[in-house]
């Protein structure tokens, strides 16, 4: 069994998990129903590409594993998201921020990972890139539409923003699983995203009339498994329904 | 226009649905239609997207992803029900934002179904084999409704919610297959759902005003008893299957009706919820409220962008 291959799939794999299962938070509370339905529909789409990720893991455990025990079975200290996608819906503001920030890294990871020597990975990519151009078009949107449109709207995004610009940098973190994945030709050298991740972000925060943040402290700790004390609450509505009632098919 | 020619309008009018015609948004029609139309399209929307919380409460929960993903996409579905439905009442000169200014003063109703608590994951299945199922029993005769953009909503609308009745029967099924707990995790949901469903068919007959001129229109094609012991005869023999024992002593098939006799609704129930005291009446009003209210900025900002655009746009022109 390839750890390192599992380990890289989690760093990839959970953040589309945590954030559908945040986006899946709002279903039926949007700003109108237009939203609403665009925003669980990315759910939808985060909580596809997991499933396929998850297969594949558990193709590799072996052993009776399925995609729900790699989901849902897992201790906290052994999900591999970045903070950043598991920060709270605080205001419509910080979830689309939220979205945003998290797109346009997604986008080009995944542009990256379909040139993958790992078939099945490369596959996935494909699959989902087509899927996340959307999710990026819808979020890039709103940040214009919140940054040009009033003046609190203006000053809620600029807010959000500020607040979750320190989880940005953690997306261009390197495990050891990443590095050996890297190696092997299977990973996508993330440090190699990130001067244009921040031209893109910033340039689409200029179109938004909205500054970009220049902070120097960042916060860090979900790729190694050490998360935000919101991550526990997450998981206990996650993992209810399976640690309650354990072993039963559903 | 003088009361003769306003009479011999209807009476054209009448002709019409009776020929079984589709009245479309900008032709003539008595204000009464319009009226009922607005009220029972307008209801129908906001039951639909009043009937996105219950489910909504269960999809951080779901027991797989499986079903998480399923769920999030019925979910969506009645999302664009409202959506397609609060379309179809615009036709008739009102605007969405007074039908769901209606929706939160109380002033209009929504399925009194969505006001109990869907407490396990059993009634997630239950909701979509029970409560879609009877709403399809109504639905299904309304795709030959007389309002054109009703009736085409109508159609799309069924083949989706027969999609989810399947998808909720399902749940019941594999659960029913499993173990004692989930079985009796299913039989419990069948027992705090039964009667609501009953009661979704709305007073018996007797007590049902306005039903002839429904019939008349076709928004009403079988009265509510008709409807009632339809959705009665076609679900025992799922619950059958299922092994689930539906919560009704007096429940019996009677050769000579052709027709299984039930038991009585409890009325002072059925009447306490629709006025508006059933266990989750106030807090889905409030969550919709809730949402309408924080999302006013958002909706604000979307329409001063849109201004800004469209300004821009014209001194491009220009």
């Amino acid at each position: 069994m390839n750890n390192n291959l599992i380990q890289y799939i989690y760093g990839i794999a959970d953040n589309s998990l945590i954030l559908g299962q945040r986006l899946g938070e709002l279903c039926g509370h949007g700003p109108s129903i237009e939203t609403d339905i665009a925003l669980t529909n990315i759910s939808l789409d985060l909580l596809g590409q997991t499933r396929s990720y998850f297969q594949y893991v558990a193709k590799l455990q072996g052993n009776g594993a399925n995609e729900d025990t790699v989901a849902f079975l897992r201790l906290e200290r052994e999900y591999k998201n970045v903070l950043l996608v598991e920060q709270p819906n605080t205001d419509f503001g910080y979830s689309i921020t939220r979205q945003f920030l998290f797109d346009v890294f997604h986008l080009a990871l995944l542009e990256e990972l379909q040139k993958s020597k790992d078939e099945m990975l490369a596959a996935i990519a494909k699959k989902s890139i087509k899927e996340v151009l959307y999710h990026t078009r819808f979020s890039s949107d709103w940040i214009k539409r919140l940054g040009d449109g009033t003046e609190e709207s203006h000053n809620r995004i600029q807010t959000a923003i500020n607040d979750l610009w320190i989880f940005t940098d953690e997306l261009f973190h390197q495990t050891d699983a990443d590095k050996a994945m890297i190696a092997e030709g299977i990973g996508v050298d993330v440090t190699l995203l990130k001067i244009n991740y921040y031209k893109k972000v910033s340039s689409i925060l200029e179109e938004a009339t909205l500054q970009t943040p220049s902070i120097e402290y960042f916060q860090k700790g979900g790729k190694q498994g050490v998360h935000s004390e919101h991550m526990g609450f997450i998981l206990t509505e996650l993992q209810y329904m399976q640690r309650t009632y354990p072993n039963m098919t559903w | 226009m003088s009361e003769k020619e306003v009479k011999s309008l209807e009476e054209i009018f009448e002709a019409r649905i009776a020929r079984d015609e589709k009245i479309e948004p900008k032709e003539w029609m008595p204000e009464k239609y319009r009226k009922t139309h607005i009220r029972q399209i307008s209801q129908h929307a906001h039951s639909e997207v009043v009937g996105m919380l219950p489910e909504g409460n269960w999809i951080t929960r779901a027991p797989s992803l499986r079903r998480k993903v399923a769920l999030l996409a019925k979910i969506q579905d009645e999302g664009g029900h409202g959506l397609y439905l609060y379309s179809a009442a615009e036709t008739l000169g009102i605007s969405r934002d007074e039908l769901i200014e209606q929706l939160h003063s109380g002033e209009a109703k929504y399925s009194s179904i969505f006001n109990y608590p869907a407490v396990t994951w059993a009634d997630m299945g239950t909701v979509g084999w029970l409560v879609d199922g009877a709403a399809i029993m109504n639905q299904v005769a309304l795709m030959g409704t007389s309002y054109g953009p009703y009736a085409r909503a109508m159609v799309r609308i069924c083949k989706e919610e027969s999609f989810h009745q399947r998808q909720g029967y399902e749940i019941l099924l594999t659960l029913c297959n499993g173990t004692p707990e989930q079985k009796e995790m299913a039989q419990d949901s069948i027992n705090r759902w039964w009667w609501p469903s009953l009661m979704m068919f709305g007073p018996r007959d007797a007590d049902s005003p306005n039903t002839e001129q429904s019939v008349k229109w076709k928004l009403k094609r079988k009265t509510n008893d008709e409807l009632r012991q339809a959705f009665v005869d076609q679900t025992v023999p799922q619950a059958n299957i299922l092994g689930l024992t539906i919560p009704d002593s007096k429940l019996k098939w009677n050769e000579e009706r052709k027709h299984y006799d039930f038991g009585d609704i409890d009325w002072n129930e059925f009447w306490q919820v629709v006025k508006g005291h059933g266990p989750c009446n106030k807090q889905r009003i409030d969550a919709r409220v809730k949402a309408h209210k924080d999302g006013k900025w958002v909706r604000d900002a979307a329409m001063a962008f849109a201004e800004k655009q469209e300004n821009k746009e014209v001194k491009l022109a220009i």
